[in-house]
């Protein structure tokens, strides 16, 4: 492998001698092309796992056992919760931070290029094993995607492969993180302060914390799991003096800080978007930094909530509902920081920013989703029922999904050098707003009637609410096809960008040509 | 605009929501029909109005400065970017209002948590995938499986009115005496909720989590367990049947007779064809589920029994599968569900249904000697 690379150019250093074709990806150590790479997977895997959606929804749109088998079933739901978290949401957003951090920096590079294209080609190879896994005997993981035993313990040999996949998914986060925290850390511009560098850095910063705190937490308790099965310890078997909710406790404290670890880049990108529109500075820049910060250490201490029908004491309880409450406060600070900087702007609507609109209201609906099930009393009613799978699904979708949307446009003309075409983006952006709250919506009712979720069929009452839910479903994900043809017409050609693309656009990267050339900033910017 | 329009809908939904609570259950939680259930239907009606008051306000700024603060209309972009007082108030109030939620919410909690003084126990146990309740002060006890036919799941017939909703022994409770449950599983995390009695339970494997409910009305309250424990978690509902002070003294009466008569069986000894005709049913009802009705389970999931070789093997050997399960797989130990009758007649259609031809039957009495001596008597009251 090595041998073809020297072939076609030894310099790494050299402007225009690098490898070309398929050995350029697979060798590349450019910020640039990882970022590429991490967007492509991402994309490739949002429509994966968006497939395994569309067949939920199908099998859920009459009652009664139609097209799938409960275990596919389960399978299904499964796969599409671990792919587009770890497949989908985290690559992306590893592929904007890899695109813009050093460009919002000033910096030539990430800090260690080698360790960023072995952080990105282990996905591959996690993705493989996932999706592989529906082909052997038993199929895919049907345990869901938090892998609570003694069920997942149950399964065949995928549930072995899932934990393996798990592990390598981590190493590269873990990876990607500490080459974040040290580019942003170490590489900033001259005059760069940490209290001037752009939003979405310092989001990204917290994230990388975020993560590099809890994916240990997390191969921890998927190696417990992969002990269980194979070699006779009883982590969390009762019979053998072990705990079923022991895996709960830690798998929490990973996935609580996981759910800001899918929405504090969402933030950042929102925040880099809303000024730029509404050609306005950002209101409250430091208040969003420590909201940040605080969003992302109370995520430590709100664990349980996940886990309030277990069977906790009256005082755990209220420790964990009040903390959790907390979190609606800087919570609440971002979003009125954000109104207030729409406030007396002088805005224009582009794909871009209608995104953003959108992702500030319907994120604000699974915020206030998410306060109800705060309540703890609430929650146990609502707990394992469709309200839930609406509430994440306004965090995730309109939340992270539309900010990843929001940031292709905004960033696509820069790293393209093609201005995308706003009919079909505006296009794309009603259809997926439209069709997403007709997914969505109704799933707050199904859930306080009564529907449990991860259920391949219902009971009679729940049958219009899943009707309409379907209906949105395929709306919502056919038009994601239009997103494609977006960038991949604006991939090959289009409007040329200027330098700037934006009217309103401030930072460091506006002051490289578009497209951004292959290397930027190889010498450093002075920021005044 | 059209995404004011599109907000307003969702808003003007969800204020719908309140507003018919009580007419219109399709939109709010199920009209309680237990003292918690009422809290818990009250307090999520509060804090609903009070997140739609906070939506209106600044959702109502944001849309304003949407249409009047637009480059189209040619506003001028301000320059401000911080104010440290509107920054604390819109930290500070949040937080008042928080408080103003959180106190009767912790009133909730400790009512919730509190299971002293129970009129009745019923101990509930989660199987894959079915419901145990035995009753502790009464000596009762029974299984709860779904009854809604095969048929009508696959679509070969018309959907009932309880589709889904409906078993065979639903659990019975007299009106307004205060039942605590001790809720447990036996395989994987099952969870058991009927939401009209506002009480939900994790059922978690080696141990006993509690909780309570006081029925304050007669009728019948559907649930289901809420927990993903595997292929049929969405076919293990829970059917409570709240009944007058007298009906329910009657009811524990005939189950205890059926008891009886089921542990007389213990002691006989059938011919083939009755344990084969008996074994049947309980094939369907236990066993069905995995190695399906043909006996050809699934490839990769759950084996074949068709042709096994635990069902044309020695037959004290395919027994104790079925009393001892397989650890570490999905296969339960039946013998504490199943009684000595029945665990020979499954044992007796296993080895003489589909492929297999063996022509033997198993008696009850083989079944207690496999037992072993301390178990022996135990399910005979099943």
């Amino acid at each position: 492998m090595s041998d073809v690379a020297h072939a076609h150019g030894h310099d790494e250093h050299g402007h225009h001698a690098h490898p070309t074709g398929l050995m350029r990806w697979l060798t590349t150590t450019n910020h640039k092309d990882i970022g590429t790479l991490y967007l492509i997977f991402a994309l490739v895997m949002l429509f994966a796992a968006g497939s395994m959606a569309l067949l939920i929804r199908a099998e859920l749109f009459k009652p009664g056992l139609q097209l799938l088998h409960p275990d596919f079933f389960n399978q299904l739901t499964t796969m599409h919760g671990l792919i587009m978290i770890f497949g989908v949401i985290m690559p992306a957003f590893s592929g904007f931070a890899n695109w813009q951090v050093p460009l919002m920096l000033g910096a030539p590079d990430m800090a260690f290029p080698r360790m960023n294209n072995w952080a990105f080609w282990l996905l591959p190879v996690a993705g493989i094993l996932l999706m592989g896994s529906f082909l052997l005997p038993g199929g895919a993981v049907a345990g869901g995607w938090t892998m609570y035993p003694p069920l997942y313990i149950q399964g065949g040999i995928s549930y072995d492969l899932t934990i393996l996949a798990v592990h390598i998914m981590g190493l590269s986060s873990i990876m990607g993180s500490i080459n974040i925290i040290t580019t942003i850390l170490n590489m900033r511009a001259p005059g760069m302060t940490l209290m001037k560098m752009p939003l979405f850095c310092w989001t990204w910063l917290i994230t990388a914390y975020l993560l590099i705190a809890t994916m240990p937490v997390l191969a921890g308790a998927v190696t417990m799991l992969l002990t269980d099965r194979n070699f006779g310890t009883h982590f969390f078997n009762a019979a053998g003096g072990g705990d079923p909710v022991m895996f709960q406790h830690i798998f929490w404290f990973f996935a609580h800080p996981e759910v800001y670890i899918l929405i504090l880049p969402a933030f950042g990108i929102v925040s880099q978007v809303i000024p730029t529109f509404a050609r306005k500075p950002l209101f409250g820049y430091a208040s969003m930094v420590y909201a940040t910060a605080s969003i992302a250490i109370l995520s430590f201490i709100v664990w349980a909530h996940h886990m309030f029908t277990v069977g906790m004491p009256a005082a755990a309880q209220l420790f964990f509902m009040f903390s959790t409450m907390l979190i609606a406060v800087p919570t609440g600070v971002k979003v009125f920081n954000w109104v207030a900087t729409m406030w007396r702007g002088s805005m224009t609507f582009e794909t871009p920013m209608l995104f953003a609109i959108a992702f500030v209201c319907l994120f604000t609906i699974g915020g206030f989703s998410g306060l109800v099930l705060a309540i703890a009393p609430v929650d146990i009613q609502l707990h394992d029922t469709y309200y839930v799978v609406a509430h994440f699904h306004y965090v995730l979708v309109s939340g992270a999904l539309f900010s990843i949307f929001a940031g292709i446009y905004y960033w696509l003309p820069k790293w393209t050098g093609h201005m995308y075409d706003e009919t079909l983006g505006k296009w794309h952006f009603w259809l997926s707003v439209i069709g997403m709250n007709i997914v969505f919506f109704p799933m707050h009712f199904l859930g306080l009637a009564g529907m449990p979720r991860r259920i391949p069929d219902y009971a009679l009452q729940f049958t219009e609410f899943n009707q309409i839910a379907t209906v949105g479903a395929f709306i919502f994900g056919f038009s994601q096809l239009i997103f494609l043809a977006v960038v991949l017409k604006t991939v090959k050609g289009g409007a040329k960008a200027t330098s700037k693309v934006w009217e309103g656009a401030e930072g460091l990267e506006w002051t490289v040509p578009s497209p951004a050339p292959y290397h930027t900033f190889e010498t450093a910017p002075v920021v005044k | 605009m059209k995404i004011m329009w599109q907000r307003t809908g969702a808003a003007l939904a969800a204020w719908g929501a309140c507003q018919t609570a009580y007419a219109e259950y399709a939109y709010n939680l199920q009209e309680p029909a237990s003292p918690i259930a009422s809290q818990v239907f009250h307090l999520h009606n509060m804090i609903m109005l009070v997140c739609l008051g906070i939506f209106v306000v600044v959702f109502g700024a944001m849309f304003y400065s949407l249409i009047k603060h637009r480059k189209s209309v040619g506003h001028q972009a301000a320059h401000f970017h911080e104010n440290t007082t509107v920054e604390v108030i819109w930290t500070v109030i949040p937080f008042v209002i928080l408080m103003g939620m959180a106190y009767p919410a912790a009133k909730v909690v400790i009512a919730m948590k509190d299971t002293s003084n129970p009129d009745m126990t019923i101990k509930i146990t989660g199987y894959q995938w079915k419901w145990g309740y035995d009753y502790l002060n009464e000596g009762v006890s029974f299984y709860s499986t779904l009854a809604t036919p095969r048929t009508q799941i696959e679509n070969a017939a018309t959907k009932g009115e309880h589709y889904l909703l409906e078993v065979d022994e639903p659990m019975v409770v007299p009106v307004g005496k205060r039942v605590r449950l001790l809720i447990t599983a036996n395989d994987v995390l099952h969870a058991w909720w009927v939401p009209a009695l506002g009480a939900k339970q994790d059922a978690i494997p080696g141990f006993i989590r509690d909780s309570w409910f006081e029925a304050d009305k007669i009728g019948t309250y559907r649930g289901q367990c809420v927990e993903l424990c595997g292929k049929d978690h969405g076919f293990m509902p829970i059917v409570v049947n709240v009944v007058s002070e007298a009906d329910y003294k009657a009811w524990v009466e005939k189950k205890k007779g059926a008891a009886a008569s089921a542990a007389a069986d213990n002691g006989k000894t059938f011919d083939q064809a009755e344990l084969v005709a008996r074994g049947e049913k309980v094939y369907a009802a236990n066993c069905a589920a995995c190695h399906q009705a043909n006996g050809m389970g699934l490839p990769g999931t759950f084996p074949a029994i068709s042709g096994s070789k635990v069902a044309t093997g020695p037959i004290d050997a395919h027994i104790e599968v079925v009393l001892n399960g397989r650890p570490g797989t999905a296969m339960a130990a039946f013998g504490k569900q199943l009684s000595d009758a029945d665990i020979a007649a499954v044992v007796t259609y296993q080895r003489n249904a589909w492929a297999n031809k063996m022509g033997d039957a198993a008696q009850p009495a083989q079944v207690a000697a496999l037992r072993g001596g301390a178990e022996a008597a135990a399910p005979a009251a099943q």
